[in-house]
């Protein structure tokens, strides 16, 4: 615990503008009806991107709020982050939401504060703090699992959310405790000091600390064997916040990883490296094996995101700043890929209210647009080049085996090779097979405007990546000295 | 002047190109093609250049060299990272000519695609810039960047603008092949992948730079482990026998320019891997593992055309012969004598042509007839004697016959062989014999002989169009120019093969 305390509130003015944004939401929605439903999702985009800006007024600085909240060029990147994901989620959702759920306000308000507990996720350097930020977000994300309340699905899936996720808090909290026992501080670098100095062999306590820990993370992040919602979550979420899930509930989780295991466990690496070597190649195995049986898109991303998370899950295990910058990058070039994809299938299902892979057939010839952004994006994930995919995965796979864990970097080339297995079923679907019907459909504007913009951000990437990477590797710097 | 620029554009036309289709109108049929051929001719036209401005005897091993700096100081990477490195040796060149041909041709020949035509040039070009991106890439990352790009639209290409093939006991759909292709592919680039990564680390100089990879000396046992990963990730695409079924497969389905280019050059970007990432980075791997090479290159000589003499479809023949003569280029390049790289060098551009000149010529037929059964056909000469007499010069060189490209390199190989292997060289003639075989008794039943009543009044066959024409004159032209005039080739060829290591 740092001697005096520093209490500027100035440094978390970004997070009270996205409280005040929620509320004005919420009070929008209250008194004027008229406006709530086609100007809503503008009015978050619009206010999201303010505070995006208005964080960018941290660049470079490094200090913190109490010793728990550390506001330095890692915070900035999260909070650039998850603001712009939160604001194309905000998009994507305009005519989802409008159509097919009730209480819009609600909807968005929620959005933008699951914004701050992903933020303070990154930000925290003290483990109670990290914990209210983890439950903050996801208890925001368990309301809008279940938002669509007459689709039993959507039940089910939240349902099932909640439940696990109660019990992966309860496990995630029974750790931290452990090890507040073990270390006797919930203070990042205060566990650091206590473990540096200590030539012990063996901690019984730090061990089960570190072992419920990893399941309730894994949990949140989706590593295999803690991955058993997602599917059902995914599946029942409406659209949108499936895209929201696999972008910012996992990046988030990685975000406080990253944190916690280089603030607080690099002394104690030996104890946890091996744990999360074997998670991360478990879950990239099963997330990709069991994606080849999928035959709901939603499904299929879901299992595809969890393969995705295996491969986060390495540069975690590899930890050193190289791979922390790729997994950064990674992680940026991921959300951008996914987001256009789920761009495209919210479109798709907008129009024909259909998410089967198999009722994809055609969508060439129906509305080119989507149909290629959506198979630029897959063969993006799958690691083809020209696409952000192939230069993230490459840096992320060369740095991880750069640090010695060669056979992880062949498991994950492997199942990456397995991915576009199913990744070309879909493709085939939307080029190779005809359509069920004629004619074009009409795809708004803003619809296929958002998926070009975000195709574009995808060869951005893929092509030009040095930018990101440098900014990737500036906002971790901070992580290691 | 010799400027990087030229290999740059090679790349970077047709990716402009392919952007500047996504804003033409998809109606506009017409003058996507009209685009499409200027492309195929600037390209045919900057490789010639390339090719003939490449200076023997200057000193230099890569010329047109270009380098652009793209990521350095990051992470991992050193002080020149990755870096756009271009160059091209007297290796790369002929393999740049062979591409600006192929690719020129092939856009001639797709004139007639009028489904689509517009996505079917996009995904053709991006083909086009992996291909050349290949050839002319000396960093590690773009090398591989550009490999799979040369993969990558070929799952669309077979699988929307193919064709499916029924055979009387079993079927082969077109996304059947494309799948396997696609599949097969990409599983053998995992080896290259994670060839590059451990060498990478082997290395440790922070950089993806071939040639400062080259000067690295790497420790014997790790180039024995590694050496094969780039030998079968290479090889596949090369044809190489036992992964050498999604080739017949794959080209039979894909369209008749893909075919051409896919038969023609992609191929060859396995061979030429072979030579860049294997013999060239880890010589001593390559030492250690050539005989396994040529005993495999020779199964693939005689298998390939012992199963190509089996075939009733023209395509598949064709395809099978592709296996048996690229078999070729691998037992050249396992001799590591200076005779047999030379040849199987040589034999990459000689095949690269001809096949595609097959390829062609298969397509001019299928397109009519709808049908490839060879039994199908006979004394087709009467109504198409142009196209039996391209048809015919495209078989006799791939058989070898004295004048044509074939013979020089076959030829090459040959000696290299009876050189180090004299008792798998008898082997080697062997095939050549079987190829003759295949060949002289497909042009007999189906271009000579009795004529087929099937093809007259209304299905009467007409002879090439003159895109067609054009197109196969063209590779006719360097078919004929090589084999009675190789020395452009074999100079530049033959004073690179002797700086590889190892090679004497």
């Amino acid at each position: 615990m740092p001697s005096e305390l520093n209490l500027d509130y100035s440094l978390l003015t970004p997070e009270f503008c996205l409280a005040g944004l929620a509320a004005i939401i919420l009070g929008l929605d209250l008194f004027a009806p008229q406006v709530r439903k086609e100007w809503l999702p503008y009015i978050t985009a619009l206010g999201l991107v303010g505070v995006l800006g208005v964080s960018l007024g941290w660049l470079d600085v490094e200090s913190d709020f109490a010793g728990i909240i550390y506001v330095d060029d890692y915070t900035t990147f999260f909070r650039v982050f998850f603001t712009a994901t939160a604001a194309v989620v905000a998009l994507m959702s305009a005519q989802f939401v409008r159509d097919r759920l009730k209480n819009n306000g609600e909807y968005y308000a929620l959005l933008v504060l699951s914004v701050i507990g992903a933020v303070y996720m990154a930000a925290s350097r003290e483990l109670l703090t990290a914990y209210i930020s983890l439950e903050l977000l996801s208890f925001s994300l368990y309301v809008l699992v279940s938002f669509a309340r007459m689709d039993p699905k959507s039940n089910e899936g939240g349902m099932k959310y909640m439940l696990l996720g109660a019990f992966a808090s309860a496990l995630l909290l029974y750790g931290l405790s452990l090890i507040y026992g073990s270390a006797g501080t919930t203070y990042y670098s205060d566990i650091a000091t206590a473990y540096s100095g200590s030539t012990e062999s063996f901690d019984l306590g730090l061990l089960m600390g570190m072992v419920l820990l990893l399941a309730g993370l894994g949990f949140k992040v989706a590593a295999v064997p803690f991955h058993m919602w997602t599917p059902d979550a995914y599946e029942g979420a409406p659209l949108p916040i499936t895209a929201y899930l696999s972008a910012t509930s996992k990046i988030a989780g990685f975000a406080l990883l990253l944190r916690l295991f280089t603030g607080a466990f690099m002394p104690v690496l030996d104890d946890w490296q091996w744990m999360v070597a074997a998670l991360a190649a478990l879950t990239m195995v099963l997330g990709n094996l069991v994606a080849l049986q999928q035959t709901n898109v939603k499904r299929l991303l879901a299992y595809s995101s969890i393969g995705q998370v295996g491969y986060m899950l390495m540069a975690i295990a590899a930890l050193s700043a190289a791979t922390a910058s790729a997994l950064l990058l990674h992680m940026a070039g991921y959300v951008v890929t996914n987001l256009a994809a789920f761009t495209c299938i919210i479109a798709w299902y907008n129009l024909t209210g259909k998410d089967d892979i198999a009722d994809m057939r055609g969508m060439a010839e129906r509305a080119p647009v989507l149909a290629a952004v959506l198979t630029g994006a897959l063969f993006s994930l799958s690691g083809m080049p020209l696409f952000a995919g192939f230069f993230t995965k490459f840096i992320l796979f060369q740095a991880v085996a750069s640090e010695g864990f060669i056979w992880l970097t062949v498991i994950a080339v492997v199942m990456s090779f397995v991915s576009l297995y199913y990744y070309l079923m879909v493709i085939k679907e939307l080029y190779i097979s005809q359509p069920d019907e004629e004619g074009r459909l009409q795809v708004p504007a803003m619809a296929s405007g958002l998926a070009v913009a975000l195709m574009v951000g995808v060869f951005y990437v893929g092509i030009y990546p040095r930018p990101l990477f440098e900014i990737a590797e500036e906002a971790t710097n901070i992580l290691f000295v | 002047m010799q400027s990087g620029y030229v290999l740059l554009a090679t790349i970077a036309v047709p990716l402009f190109v392919a952007i500047v289709l996504l804003a033409v109108p998809s109606k506009q049929v017409n003058m996507v093609r009209y685009l499409s051929v200027a492309t195929g001719f600037a390209l045919f036209g900057l490789s010639l250049y390339a090719f003939f401005a490449y200076q023997v005897d200057s000193g230099e091993q890569y010329q047109f060299e270009m380098q652009w700096a793209w990521i350095e100081n990051v992470a991992f990477l050193g002080e020149d990272g990755i870096t756009l490195h271009l160059g091209i040796d007297g290796i790369g060149a002929p393999m740049v000519l062979l591409t600006g041909i192929v690719a020129f041709a092939g856009t001639l020949i797709s004139w007639k695609i009028e489904y689509r035509n517009k996505d079917y040039f996009i995904l053709y070009f991006l083909l086009v810039a992996g291909v050349f991106g290949v050839f002319v890439s000396l960093d590690l990352f773009f090398w591989f960047f550009f490999y799979e790009l040369a993969v990558l639209p070929m799952y669309l290409l077979i699988g929307v603008w193919g064709a499916s093939s029924k055979f009387p006991t079993f079927a082969r759909t077109k996304e059947y092949s494309a799948l396997k292709l696609t599949m097969v592919l990409v599983g053998a680039s995992v080896l290259i992948f994670v060839g590059i990564f451990v060498v990478f680390v082997e290395a440790d100089t922070g950089t993806f730079d071939l040639v400062a990879l080259y000067s690295v000396e790497y420790d014997e046992n790790f180039q024995k482990i590694v050496f094969p990963l780039f030998l079968i990730g290479c090889g596949v695409l090369a044809g190489l026998w036992p992964f050498h079924t999604w080739s017949p497969d794959g080209h039979v389905a894909a369209p008749t320019a893909v075919s051409m280019l896919h038969a023609g050059v992609l191929m060859k970007l396995g061979a030429f891997g072979i030579i860049r990432l294997g013999m060239q980075l880890l010589p001593e791997g390559a030492e250690f593992w050539m005989p396994m090479l040529i005993t495999l290159g020779t199964i693939n000589v005689v298998y390939g055309a012992i199963s190509a003499m089996a075939q009733t479809d023209f395509k598949y023949m064709v395809g099978y012969s592709s296996v048996s003569h690229m078999g070729y280029v691998l037992m050249g390049l396992a001799t590591m004598n200076a005779v047999g790289v030379n040849g199987a060098v040589l034999q990459m551009f000689s095949h690269g042509v001809m096949t595609a000149l097959m390829f062609a010529m298969v397509g001019v037929l299928y397109d009519q007839a709808h049908t490839r059964d060879m039994a199908a056909f006979g004394g087709l000469v009467k109504r198409m004697p142009h196209f039996v007499a391209f048809f015919a010069i495209a078989g006799l060189a791939s058989l070898g016959l004295p004048g044509l490209s074939g013979f020089v390199a076959e030829f090459n190989v040959f000696l290299g062989v009876f050189q180090t292997y004299p008792a798998l060289g008898g082997l080697a003639v062997l095939g050549a014999a079987i190829t003759a075989v295949y060949i002289l008794r497909m042009m007999a039943r189906a271009f000579f002989g009795e004529e087929n009543e099937r093809w007259s009044g209304e299905n009467a066959l007409k002879d090439m169009s003159r895109f067609e024409y054009v197109g196969g004159a063209i590779l006719i032209a360097f078919i004929i120019l090589m084999g009675v005039f190789p020395s452009p080739f074999v100079d530049r060829i033959s004073e690179t093969v002797l700086q590889i290591p190892g090679v004497a």
